[in-house]
């Protein structure tokens, strides 16, 4: 089995309305009952992040996400499937249950 | 004594992909089956002139194969490879009939719908035709270096995403099998009218390879109506091949061809399979649709018997599966031959296509008869601007320059 985190794209300023937020229920359901679910997660938006950079000395702290763009991640899956048509069905049904875009991409290792 | 030389050759094209596919599966590694298969034939080719060709070349070279990638495992015996070992050595002997399958594993592997397009193609014509990457790099017009990262790249992400080495399941396997079918009219096309000017103007190595693939896909899949389409429309095409080209290396039009010199076998196999296909009943897709309006061309005994009436219908049937400009430009030109050159010009201009050769080169020739020779004369010049293949320069020029001087 190997796992893949399915990253849902947000390319609207639009909040999940209630009943988007309610099929996520049903899919994270679905998920776990079939053993493909690990983890999954919203984020707030990207006006909250900030960026560190602690590389050399004192960190440095920058307001905003590390890269601007008119899309950017919402929330994300992390799951577990034995290959990538197994995780490509999963994406599938995934962007459909939220209304969103979403990447596939599997984990290292 | 046999040639030894010429069976090697053969055996290379016939056996390549499935010692390939079989090692893929057994190693889950298409680097070490590719790498693996290849010095199973290197192998074959200082033994066998000693000691004569084996009964079975195919399991000889995957036994070989095979036996290399355990020794060679078995130096290096690392982390994950312990399990790959594992494998390897529960492996039980190839049931008849399973290799076939193992083949058609390699080519939806290759042409999986994750990977890009261009990846696939190359994949394709490297596991499953066992074309050098320079040959391929060669045929698309890419630098060799260029061509190598986008197959290592391909097979990385075949690697770590876990593309399966497997045919799809039932319901994924429409959406996969258009792709498939998408990659081998590509390499096809590619072959039947290559784009690049340093090349010859008909590649018979990638035609004959995407007939291969493609019967294999179809032998595989015998309901899928696309496949029997897909694999009548080459097949078609493909007769006509040699008199496409004149003697001179100048492109011979459809009309003017020696249809004597048509390969009367490859018809006689492309109109069964059409006819096959509309007993059915079933509504045809795009290369069905294609294929009968081959079909109808290689059915007139001479072009002036040509039932255009039918290919306009055909062309009305495939508009409306794929209302593209460039369909609506191959219609115009049937047009053109029922209803005059008029009617297909008023067709033909203001299609968003000036960046398509063959655009200009209709619109060239049904100025040409209606004798407006000097727009005629600037479409052919634009035709011939854009137009990468030699041939097709040639046969441009030439009309060009019979043109009426003002």
């Amino acid at each position: 089995m190997a796992q893949y985190l399915m990253s849902v794209l947000n390319d609207t300023s639009a909040l999940a309305t209630a009943e988007e937020m309610a099929a996520i229920d049903v899919f994270n359901e679905q998920l776990q009952a079939d053993g493909h679910w690990v983890f999954a997660g919203g984020l707030t938006s990207p006006d909250t992040a900030t960026v560190v950079d602690g590389r050399d000395g004192e960190p440095v702290f920058t307001d905003g996400p590390y890269v601007e763009s008119k899309e950017h991640v919402v929330g994300f899956w992390i799951v577990e499937a034995p290959h990538l048509d197994v995780a490509l069905r999963l994406a599938a049904l995934g962007s459909k249950h939220c209304n969103r875009r979403v990447e596939l991409r599997p984990f290292a290792g | 004594m046999t040639d030894v030389g010429a069976v090697l050759a053969r055996v290379h094209r016939e056996e390549w992909a499935r010692v390939v596919a079989t090692l893929a599966r057994r190693l889950g590694d298409l680097d070490v089956a590719e790498e693996m298969a290849a010095e199973a034939f290197a192998t074959a080719v200082e033994r066998w002139p000693v000691d004569g060709v084996p009964p079975n070349p195919g399991a000889w070279l995957t036994t070989t194969a095979h036996r290399r990638a355990i020794d060679r495992l078995r130096r290096e015996v690392k982390r994950e490879e312990r399990h790959r070992e594992a494998l390897m050595l529960a492996d039980t002997p190839e049931p008849l009939g399973a290799i076939d399958d193992d083949r058609l594993r390699l080519v939806f592997t290759c042409c999986h719908p994750a990977l890009a397009m261009e990846a696939r193609i190359a994949l394709t014509l490297r596991l499953v035709g066992g074309l050098t990457v320079p040959e391929i790099a060669r045929a698309f017009l890419v630098q060799e270096s260029a061509m190598g990262r986008r197959i290592t790249r391909a097979k990385e992400k075949i690697r770590a995403a876990r593309i399966p080495y497997g045919v799809p399941l039932r319901e994924d396997l429409p959406a996969r099998v258009t792709g498939v079918l998408a990659v081998l009219y590509l390499i096809f096309n590619e072959g039947y009218l290559a784009s690049d000017p340093g090349q010859a103007a008909v590649r018979s190595d990638l035609t004959a390879e995407a007939i291969r693939l493609t019967r294999l896909v179809r032998a595989l899949l015998p309901a899928d109506g696309e496949a029997a389409g897909l694999l009548a429309l080459m097949l078609l095409t493909e007769a006509r091949r040699t008199a496409r080209v004149s003697a001179s290396g100048e492109l011979v039009a459809l009309g003017e061809q020696d249809r004597g010199a048509w390969d009367r076998e490859l018809i006689a196999e492309g109109h069964a399979l059409v006819r096959a296909r509309l007993a059915t009943g079933q509504a045809p897709g795009r290369y069905q649709i294609l294929a009968a309006i081959n079909a109808v061309h290689t059915d007139a005994p001479d072009v002036r018997d040509t039932d255009w009436s039918q290919i306009v219908a055909l062309y009305d049937q495939l508009a409306r599966l794929d209302p593209s400009p460039i369909v609506r430009l191959n219609r115009a030109v049937a047009v053109a031959e029922l209803d005059g050159p008029e009617v297909a010009l008023a067709q033909v201009d203001g299609l968003p296509l000036a960046g398509y050769h063959a655009y200009h080169a209709t619109r060239a020739d049904l100025l040409r008869r209606l004798g407006r020779s000097e727009e005629s004369r600037a479409a052919y010049d634009r035709a011939i601007e854009l137009a990468g293949n030699t041939a097709e320069t040639a046969y441009l020029t030439r009309r060009r320059d019979q043109l009426a001087r003002p």
